[in-house]
């Protein structure tokens, strides 16, 4: 059971970390003109769209610690591909939604919006990443025959840690995406 | 006798192709947490010893009016490096290397949960070290404080690489303080012999418990503002500059919404120490276990609600003023009961002075002049007319050399034997105990007299006003005491190390399990552990007519 405390003692030091991040961008949020700029600069569509692919790939890893718990290796295999999938989809339509902004001259350095908002989404998006890399790597040992036959507790450590991004990406998304359309 | 339940470790490190065992090589590669504790130590005396001698080049310059001894860009860079190294590389490292050493120890465990995250942990504070001190290799250091203020920190304003090296070094460091906290934590509640429960935890290993979640929670605060400001100053983002729609106030919130924890961070270990120390030479158990680990988990909670007592300076309103006030005041009250329950163990204990003790005796003195000097900040016009003057300097030395380094040394003292196998020779021991505590307070005494008399904190050099000359000049007296007392403590170190008295398993006659095994332990911590039915097992083991447990 070491390695869930340890990852749930994780998460809760990256939520401190993230609640930092999205308080700065709720303080410059309040800003004249930040407003303006969100609902300018940002397709809250196009996003959705992604977040659905997010929050599906929870859903998909949770399918894929079920059946690894019960030892149905082979559909634990389907299901872990398929949240690898799902999240690699999502860094695309991150980078994707990057290029698009870039090139309308929105950058880090541009203004306070830019700046905030790419730190922020950044940020999670690392995080993603590292999600995906050790996802990456079970799946992997998984295909090589590693988990066949024994239990492990890292499918669900990191079970816990990929929740845990998603959760954060609702918190972002609702923050940076929906809250300009309200009020 | 029972059973404990980690497998034997047989090698260092298992599974490397080539002989480590002997040599350098075996300390490098090493994941045993008393080899890890005691490299952290050593990083903490290599640091300490530079660190000084920052500080005394400092006090040179201070020590007479109108002095050009040093460059005034090289004044900023020698006190700012100061602080951060004595905060985050002496401090720190000191505090990791005893936890490292003694958790294990103390509970009955063969080693941490984690060994090789433990490693990690080591080698990022020490690389977070070397990357910082490697700025003076690369046109300049750090030079805007140890807390960094926008828009001191921006490229505008410190436009050598300094700073980003301050950022890359802590945030090195500061992943390696995050991940050895979480190695504790889950040492400490899954590795703790079986039937030890919570209320039978040494109370330094309670204080380790109670840091290292306070750790989790204050460092990612530093982290993020440390990531943002090397965004700013590499990617230039606004942040912290306000001429681009930032705010430097924000980077005054995220730093000590970090920094008053970590004071905290660096003191409850500290506590602990002291809460091993009086019960074992006041031969008495400790007088209000439940109120010792409570006040430390109250403190620990109070951390978060008094960071802008940092900031009564910056405008913020009487309403935010009033209630940090307060809030600040509260911490007082914790730290209070910590401090009688000391005194009450002692209180008709049978006292033994050794060092180790007389160092824990000084700290109720000297923390208490530095907690009362801390009340007196927590009044906000009192911090108006003093702030930033050296009657800060003078408060914030009394509580991390008056209260942590005097915990550090009467822990030193306390388990150097059981570290290295060799009693410190106490006859010097209280040569150099005595230097200290003077030279310790001609330093910093009359520093409460030179911020009073309005001195401001950091300045490079000062007109001769009367009294500021005489009063530097003797501070600068002071320090240079401080220094040589450090030397002596350094060669009775040495000289134990190499014909030192060599000490039993037990020399203090003390109650908690890092005394049952040899000194040094072998590789293996523990075989068997003797039973545990209350917070001094050994003593209920040596004493089994006069148990704890049968008393109560």
């Amino acid at each position: 059971m070491d390695n869930k405390i340890m990852v749930k003692l994780v998460v809760g030091t990256e939520a401190m970390f993230f609640l930092c991040l999205i308080m700065v961008f709720v303080y410059f949020s309040l800003l004249p003109e930040f407003k303006m700029q969100q609902i300018k600069n940002l397709d809250i569509s196009t996003t959705s769209q992604f977040t659905a692919l997010l929050l599906f790939s929870s859903f998909t890893y949770w399918r894929a610690e079920k059946n690894f718990n019960n030892g149905m290796i082979k559909r634990f295999k389907f299901w872990i591909l398929f949240t690898l999938i799902l999240g690699i989809l999502f860094l695309l339509g991150q980078a994707k939604e990057y290029v698009k902004l870039l090139s309308s001259q929105v950058t880090i350095s541009s203004s306070i919006f830019g700046t905030s908002f790419f730190t922020l989404t950044g940020f999670h998006g690392l995080h993603v990443a590292v999600g995906l890399i050790i996802i990456g790597i079970i799946t992997y040992l998984t295909f090589i025959g590693d988990y066949d036959y024994k239990k492990s507790s890292i499918v669900s450590a990191v079970g816990v840690y990929w929740h845990f991004v998603d959760i954060v990406w609702l918190f972002v998304f609702f923050i940076v995406y929906v809250m300009p359309h309200l009020s | 006798m029972e059973e404990i339940f980690i497998p034997k470790p047989e090698k260092p490190i298992p599974n490397l192709s080539i002989s480590n065992d002997q040599g350098l090589l075996q300390w490098i590669s090493s994941v045993d947490h008393k080899q890890i504790g005691i490299m952290y130590l050593w990083l903490t005396v290599v640091f300490l010893i530079i660190g000084g001698i920052e500080i005394l080049l400092v006090r040179i310059q201070l020590s007479i009016p109108k002095n050009h001894f040093l460059l005034p860009e090289t004044y900023n860079q020698l006190f700012t490096m100061h602080g951060t190294t004595m905060i985050f590389f002496v401090a720190m490292p000191a505090i990791f290397g005893f936890s490292t050493y003694f958790v294990p120890l103390m509970i009955g465990a063969n080693d941490m949960a984690f060994p090789r995250l433990n490693a990690l942990s080591f080698w990022m504070t020490f690389f977070g070290g070397s990357l910082l001190y490697f700025s003076f290799l690369a046109g300049g250091a750090p030079d805007a404080g140890w807390f960094n203020y926008a828009p001191l920190n921006q490229v505008n304003f410190s436009t050598s690489k300094g700073i980003d090296y301050y950022c890359s070094g802590l945030l090195l460091s500061g992943i390696g303080s995050v991940t050895a906290s979480i190695n504790f934590i889950v040492t400490i509640l899954n590795y703790k012999v079986r039937s030890m429960s919570l209320k039978q935890l040494p109370i330094f290993v309670w204080m380790v418990l109670i840091n290292s979640f306070l750790v989790l929670a204050a460092f990612p605060s530093l982290n993020a503002a440390l990531a943002m400001l090397l965004i700013d100053r590499q990617l230039h983002a606004h942040f912290f500059s306000a001429v681009a729609g930032g705010s430097a106030i924000l980077w005054q919130h995220l730093f000590w919404l970090f920094g008053h924890p970590e004071v905290y961070i660096v003191i409850l270990p500290i506590f602990g120490i002291l809460s091993e120390v009086f019960p074992v030479f006041s031969r008495k158990s400790i007088f209000g276990y439940a109120f010792v680990v409570g006040s430390g988990m109250a403190i620990s909670l109070l951390a978060f609600g008094v960071w802008v007592h940092h900031m009564f300076t910056t405008g913020l309103g009487n309403t935010v003023n009033g209630f940090f006030a307060a809030s600040s005041l509260l911490i007082g009250i914790p730290t209070g009961v910590k401090i009688f329950s000391w005194l009450a163990t002692m209180y008709g204990g049978s006292l033994r002075f050794s060092v180790s003790m007389m160092f824990a005796i000084a700290f109720l003195i000297e923390f208490t002049i530095g907690g009362l000097s801390g009340i007196s900040f927590a009044i906000v016009p009192i911090d108006w007319q003093l702030t930033d003057t050296y009657y800060v300097v003078a408060h914030l030395h009394y509580v991390l050399i008056g209260g942590t380094v005097f915990g550090l040394f009467s822990g030193m003292f306390y388990w150097f034997p059981k570290i290295s196998g060799r009693v410190l020779d106490e006859r010097l021991g209280k040569w150099f105990f005595w230097l200290f505590v003077i030279s310790f307070n001609l330093t910093f005494l009359v520093q409460h007299a030179l911020g009073a008399m309005g001195m401001p904190r950091r300045v490079y050099t000062y007109p001769n006003i009367s009294g500021w000359g005489i009063l530097n000049f003797i501070s600068t007296i002071g320090a240079f005491l401080m220094a040589v007392s450090f030397g002596l403590f350094i060669y009775i170190v040495l000289k134990a190390m190499k014909k030192g008295e060599i000490a039993s398993s037990d020399p203090w006659d003390a109650d908690t399990l890092e005394w049952t095994t040899t000194s040094p332990p072998p590789l293996q911590n523990f075989d068997r552990v003797i039973p545990i039915k209350s917070a001094r097992p050994y003593r209920d083991y040596k004493l089994r007519n006069d148990a704890d447990f049968k008393i109560k």
